[in-house]
C-alpha cells in the first residue's frame, strides 16, 4: 500500500454569499515535501489554509490532513497541524519567552518542560537576547520569527504556512527562508502559500497555481516553466498599428500585449532558428518589430501563461477575501 | 465530532493558562488599567465634594454614595472584558488558538477570572480612599464579605456579558462603545441620589434596574440596615444576568469561530 499523504482534498468549494472564493479545489501533497500553493490575492490561497486547518468548514468537497478528515476528525486534525496565519498570532504585550512559554502550556508541556522548550527555541530563532523584551518592541522580521517559533513548539507533522514573508523586507525574508529550509530536513510536511514566484521556486517541491479559486496548474518548478516553452521573446512593436497587426495575427499565442508601449511576448524554445521563424511568420516585411530579446522563462511567465495577469495585476480588487 | 482524546484536554488547564495571559495583558495595559482602578476614585471624590454638599441622603453622603461608586467601578470594570474579547477575535492569534484544539471556552473564561481579579483591585481600591475621606461601615467582617461576595458575582455575571458583546463585536472601538453605556448606567438608579428625587417616569426603570438591588444589598450589609427582598432580588437578577452572559458568549463564539 503507498504511503498516505499528509494532505488529500478532493473538490474543495466554499463560497461567501454570492462571491464562489472555491471553486473545486484538488490537492495533494506527499508526507515530508513542501508543497506551495501560489497565487494572487484573493485566488483562495487563505481560504483553502483555513478549511484544511479546521477554522472554517467548506461548502462541499473532502479534506485529509494527516489522515484524518478535517470536518469529522477536527480534534485529531488540530493535534498534528501547527498554523502561522497571515496575522501575526503573538501577543504584543508579553516578552518573546513569555509568548512561547503559554503556547508551551497550551500545547500541555509541563510548566518546567514548556519554559526549556522556549528557551531553545529562542535560541534556535536567534531570539535569545530579545526574549525579556516586550514583542512590541520588535521588528516585523523578529515577530515573524517568533511568530513561527510558537508554532514549532511540539512537532507538528504539518506545518500552514500562510504567506509568511508578505511585509518583510528582504533580510527577514531571508531568514524565514532559511527556517523553512532547515524544518524541511526535519522530515515535516509544509504547506506554504505565497504570492513570490520566488519564494516557491526556491523552497517548494510542489507548486500549484491557484487563480479564481481553482488550480490551474500543478508540478515542480522546473515543469511549471516547461509549460511555456522554456524561453520568452519580448518585441516591440514600430508603432501602434503595427502592434495590432502582430498581435492580430498571434491572437492565442499573444503574452502580456502592453498597447501603450507596444510591448508583447511569444513563447519560444530560445534557438536561433525558431526566433528567426517567428519573426519571418508575423513580420515578413521587416518593418513592424522594432527590437526583440529573449530570455528564459520565469515563473512569473509561467503564472502569466496560466492565467493571463501578472501575480500583482489583480491584487488590490479582490483583496480580502 | 469524534473525539477520541490522545492528550487530556482540559478546560480548567487551559483556563489557567489564558488567566496568567489576561493578567499579564491587563497588568500591562498601562492606559486602561489606570483609567479602570482610577476613574472610581476621581468620580467619588467629584460626587462627595463636589455635588455632596447639595445632596441630602439623610446621611453623611460618603457613606450613601459608596456603593453607587463601587457599582460605577465594577460595571465600567467589568466592560473591558470587552474589549480584551473582542482584541483577541479581531487579532491572529484566535486562528492559533482555535487550531490548537484549546477548548474554546477558556480564552473567555481566561478574560473573565481576570476581570474578576482587576474588579477585586479596583473595588479595595475604593474602598481604602472612601475610608480615608470619612467613610466609616458598621459592619462586621461577615458583612462586609457579604457585600463584596455580591458585588463580585456581578461583576462575574457583567463581564460574561461583556465577553459576549465582545465576541460579536467587529471592532475593538465597538466593544469599547459598551463600556460607556455600562458607565451611564447607574446614574438611573439609587446609586447617587435617592430615586424619589428622580422625575416619577424614570422610577420604574431605576427601581428594577439590575444595579439598584444591588447597591441597596451592599448599602444594607455595609451600613447595617435590614435587607428587606433586595438581596433576592439583587441574587436572581446577577443570577440571571450570568447563565445569560456564559450562553450568550459561548453561543456567540461558536458561530462566529464556524
Amino acid at each position: 500500500m503507498p504511503e498516505q499523504p499528509a494532505i488529500e482534498a478532493t473538490g474543495l468549494e466554499k463560497a461567501y454569499g454570492e462571491v464562489r472564493v472555491l471553486r473545486g479545489v484538488d490537492l495533494q501533497v506527499a508526507r515530508g515535501s513542501v508543497f506551495s500553493l501560489l497565487g494572487p490575492n484573493g485566488a483562495g490561497k487563505t481560504t483553502t489554509v483555513r478549511i484544511l486547518t479546521t477554522l472554517l468548514p467548506a461548502d462541499a468537497g473532502r479534506a485529509l490532513v494527516a489522515g484524518y478528515d478535517v470536518r469529522e476528525q477536527r480534534s485529531l486534525v488540530r493535534r498534528s497541524i501547527s498554523l502561522t496565519g497571515q496575522d501575526t498570532a503573538i501577543d504584543e504585550l508579553q516578552t518573546g519567552e513569555e509568548n512561547l512559554r503559554m503556547m508551551g502550556r497550551l500545547c500541555r508541556l509541563p510548566r518546567r518542560r514548556a519554559a526549556a522548550r522556549a528557551t531553545e527555541l529562542l535560541d534556535q530563532f536567534d531570539l535569545t537576547e530579545s526574549g525579556s523584551r516586550r514583542v512590541g518592541t520588535y521588528s516585523g522580521g523578529m515577530r515573524r520569527r517568533l511568530d513561527l517559533a510558537a508554532s514549532l513548539i511540539v512537532r507538528p507533522e504539518v506545518l500552514f504556512l500562510d504567506e509568511p514573508t508578505t511585509g518583510l523586507d528582504p533580510r527577514s525574508r531571508q531568514q524565514v527562508w532559511e527556517v523553512v529550509t532547515d524544518l524541511t530536513r526535519s522530515g515535516v510536511t509544509i504547506f506554504l502559500t505565497t504570492q513570490y514566484l520566488e519564494e516557491a521556486d526556491r523552497l517548494a517541491d510542489q507548486i500549484a497555481v491557484v487563480d479564481g479559486g481553482r488550480i490551474v496548474a500543478q508540478g515542480t518548478a522546473a515543469q511549471l516553466k516547461q509549460q511555456v516553452a522554456g524561453h520568452r521573446l519580448d518585441l516591440v512593436a514600430a508603432d501602434r498599428r503595427a502592434f495590432d497587426a502582430l498581435t492580430g495575427h498571434l491572437g492565442a499565442r499573444v503574452v502580456a500585449p502592453v498597447p501603450e508601449r507596444l510591448t508583447f511576448s511569444v513563447a519560444t524554445d530560445g534557438t536561433a532558428n525558431h526566433v528567426r521563424a517567428v519573426l519571418d511568420e508575423i513580420d515578413p516585411a521587416r518593418r513592424a518589430v522594432a527590437r526583440f530579446t529573449v530570455h528564459s522563462a520565469t515563473l512569473d511567465d509561467v503564472f502569466l501563461a496560466l492565467t493571463g495577469h501578472t501575480t500583482t495585476q489583480q491584487e488590490k480588487e479582490t483583496a480580502g477575501v | 465530532m469524534s473525539d477520541t482524546a490522545l492528550r487530556p484536554t482540559s478546560l480548567l488547564g487551559d483556563a489557567s493558562v489564558m488567566l496568567g495571559r489576561s493578567v499579564r495583558l491587563s497588568v500591562r495595559n498601562m492606559d486602561a488599567l489606570f483609567t479602570a482602578l482610577f476613574l472610581p476614585v476621581m468620580l467619588m471624590l467629584l460626587f462627595v465634594y463636589l455635588f455632596g454638599g447639595a445632596i441630602n441622603t439623610g446621611t453623611e453622603y460618603v457613606t450613601y454614595v459608596v456603593p453607587g461608586v463601587l457599582i460605577l467601578c465594577a460595571g465600567f470594570g467589568s466592560s473591558l472584558t470587552a474589549v480584551g474579547v473582542s482584541q483577541d477575535m479581531n487579532g491572529g492569534i484566535m486562528d492559533r488558538f482555535r487550531s490548537m484544539d484549546i477548548k474554546g471556552a477558556s480564552v473567555l473564561t481566561g478574560h473573565v477570572i481576570s476581570s474578576m481579579a482587576r474588579n477585586l483591585l479596583s473595588t479595595v481600591l475604593v474602598l481604602a480612599v472612601a475610608f480615608l475621606i470619612g467613610f466609616r461601615p458598621e459592619a462586621n467582617p461577615l458583612q462586609v464579605l457579604g457585600a463584596i461576595g455580591i458585588l463580585l458575582l456581578f461583576v462575574l455575571a457583567f463581564s460574561w456579558i461583556s465577553a459576549a458583546i465582545g465576541v460579536v463585536s467587529r471592532s475593538v472601538e465597538a466593544a469599547n462603545g459598551f463600556g460607556f453605556f455600562v458607565l451611564f448606567l447607574p446614574y438611573p438608579s439609587s446609586a447617587f441620589v435617592p430615586i424619589e428625587t428622580m422625575p416619577t417616569w424614570i422610577h420604574g426603570f431605576a427601581e428594577h434596574q439590575p444595579m439598584t438591588p444591588v447597591i441597596e444589598t451592599m448599602r444594607a450589609l455595609l451600613l447595617d440596615q435590614p435587607l428587606g427582598n433586595s438581596a433576592w432580588l439583587a441574587l436572581a437578577w446577577c443570577g440571571g444576568l450570568l447563565v445569560a452572559g456564559v450562553l450568550a458568549a459561548t453561543f456567540a463564539y461558536r458561530r462566529r469561530v464556524s
